[in-house]
């Protein structure tokens, strides 16, 4: 009786905890390995036999970025890009969500419809007339370039995800405000928008994350190094002193940090809406 | 003086039309112009530029490189999409096992999460360091006496794709985590005790109510992933750029260097269609499978 209860529910709890610690070194060692480099010496980084933590730890290789200016404009490119594309891309997703979720109107379906499809189109595919506009516009090697073309898919789930979030809002809310004759833009503002605001957390998460990372359109949009972002500043740091490796784990925790941050402080929410948005769209 | 209904209406477009317009902007407009450029010759280079119908897909069916990318990108993109739902199925149901301290999964949920928010560009340069030859994974592997010399696993023409694809399931596994522990914790607890009641086992419950339970979600992740990890372009551009030998070169690295290291922006077009009609016919059992929900 006792060896059947230890094989009932000992031995599942054991399994369960062991895969549970093979997920969590297949998830976090890369990203601990990737963290402790940035703040080992480099001739540290390749010693035989190979440990985790460096045996002196060194701020050199962060201490070489902030003394850089050309490396700090990469991150002030990247904040600033990501920055104004999140705001935009929530102004107008607001608008077009409480027009999906209040509102029926004529070619809504084709709407939604080219919507959908548009968040599967290949940036690649994108990217040849992207390069022929951008240049017949005038706006090769600027921030409107970048800003202006990552709207198109930062759109997308963004308005999927705020639609689905405010279809859980009662619509007697903001009825209420117009049988009292408010507009529905009072309706927006005074009562969906405070009331939305654990979506709007998740959307501005997430719209920052891709706008954060992106890197086929700042690649080819821009050339000079003023404009080049953090992914971009990563793969030239890679190409020029190749294997300075410490350094360019700096760079990767630095470039990684405001999307850590963001994921840790709005992780609740961000979670709800990924999940959302895969489990209802 | 408009009536209430027409003012409604017209609101609704007030709301929506800010977006119908960037799309437009974004996205019809850029497709006829690559579309047009295809059908062209020396699109954007040449100043008098002469329609030549279907010559650029000619060129580009008849280039062995072009078969070799669309064998890669079949690879890369079909063992990502399995693995990465083996990986996220078996996450989730570990995080969702109540044999778990709540405290324990709360905390694993999050971390498990991590590789999802890295950059490519940032994943890229991690599986470099940790593959390099003299990296932490050979010493590993040659102290286990898994392998007895020095992988090149980034340069060796036998290993490079494997590599690649390997990086890129680390990365890709976190979004079908979150989706399949929600769609996991939807499940309703009866259907279990019911068969539990007949005389289920474990594994019987698994098969015949957590899988069909969840297949919609699956059908739905799996075609979106399969969609994008296709166009997968910076991880590829990162750890190999396509090479060595071409042993690496997907579609999308195909299409990049044809435009922008030989200019040939009218056979990248042509190219980056052939990507598109692959992804808009998954795009359509996508969209048909969402609205069959």
């Amino acid at each position: 009786m006792a060896k059947r209860s230890l094989s009932r529910t000992i031995l599942p709890t054991l399994l369960t905890y062991l895969g549970l610690a093979v997920g969590l070194v297949f998830a976090g060692f890369p990203i601990l390995w990737m963290f402790f480099t940035s703040l080992k010496s480099n001739t540290e980084i390749f010693a035989l036999p190979p440990r985790l933590l460096p045996n002196d730890f060194t701020n050199v290789a962060y201490l070489s970025i902030f003394n850089d200016p050309a490396k700090v404009r990469f991150f002030l490119n990247s904040y600033l890009v990501a920055g104004v594309v999140t705001l935009l891309t929530l102004l107008i997703t607001i608008l077009t969500a409480y027009g999906f979720s209040r509102y029926s109107f004529r070619f809504k379906n084709t709407l939604n419809v080219f919507i959908i499809s548009t968040q599967t189109v290949p940036p690649i595919t994108l990217l040849i007339p992207y390069f022929g506009m951008v240049v017949a516009f005038g706006i090769f090697n600027t921030y409107f370039a970048l800003i202006l073309t990552y709207m198109v898919f930062t759109l997308p789930y963004a308005i999927l995800l705020m639609t689905g979030y405010l279809n859980t809002l009662p619509r007697e809310l903001d009825e209420a405000v117009l049988v009292d004759g408010g507009s529905s833009w009072t309706a927006l503002w005074r009562v969906i928008i405070p009331l939305s605001v654990p979506g709007i957390v998740a959307t501005a998460v997430y719209t920052f994350l891709l706008a954060w990372n992106e890197f086929l359109f700042a690649l080819t949009l821009t050339k000079s190094m003023d404009m080049r972002t953090v992914p971009i500043g990563i793969e030239l740091l890679m190409g020029q002193h190749a294997f300075e490796w410490n350094e360019m784990m700096a760079m990767s925790v630095l470039g990684s940090l405001p999307l850590l941050l963001l994921y840790l402080i709005a992780q609740r929410y961000f979670l709800a809406g990924m999940a959302a948005g895969s489990v209802k769209s | 003086m408009l009536s209430y209904k027409t003012r409604k209406r017209l609101v609704a477009y007030f709301y929506v039309a800010p977006a119908t317009f960037l799309f437009c902007l974004l996205m019809l407009f850029p497709m006829i112009t690559v579309l047009r450029y295809s059908l062209m010759d020396g699109a954007i280079t040449k100043k008098d530029t002469a329609f030549v119908g279907l010559q650029n897909y000619v060129t580009i069916f008849k280039d062995p490189v072009f078969w070799q990318s669309v064998g890669h990108t079949l690879y890369f993109t079909v063992m990502s999409v399995i693995f990465h739902l083996l990986i996220g199925l078996a996450f989730a149901l570990l995080l969702n096992s109540q044999r778990v301290d709540p405290l324990i999964r709360s905390i694993l949920r999050v971390l498990y999460i991590l590789p999802w928010l890295f950059t490519a560009v940032i994943i890229a340069i991690i599986w470099r360091l940790l593959l390099d030859p003299n990296g932490v994974i050979n010493s590993i592997l040659m102290t286990l006496h898994i392998i007895n010399f020095k992988v090149e696993w980034f340069s060796s023409t036998k290993t490079a794709l494997h590599a690649l694809t390997f990086a890129n399931i680390w990365a890709g596994y976190p979004l079908y985590m979150v989706s399949l522990l929600a769609g996991l914790q939807g499940i309703p607890k009866d259907l279990y005790e019911a068969a539990g009641i007949d005389g289920a086992n474990e594994f019987q419950k698994f098969r015949y109510i957590t899988i069909p339970q969840l297949m919609p979600i699956i059908i739905s992740i799996a075609l979106l992933d399969f969609i994008w990890t296709m166009q997968v372009f910076p991880l590829v551009w990162m750890t190999t750029g396509g090479g060595p030998i071409y042993s690496t070169e997907v579609l999308s690295t195909y299409t990049y260097k044809l435009a922008f290291s030989s200019y040939e922006f009218s056979r990248a077009s042509a190219s980056a269609i052939v990507i598109l009609m692959i992804s808009m016919g998954a795009t359509y059992f996508y969209i048909k499978h969402q609205k069959a929900r």
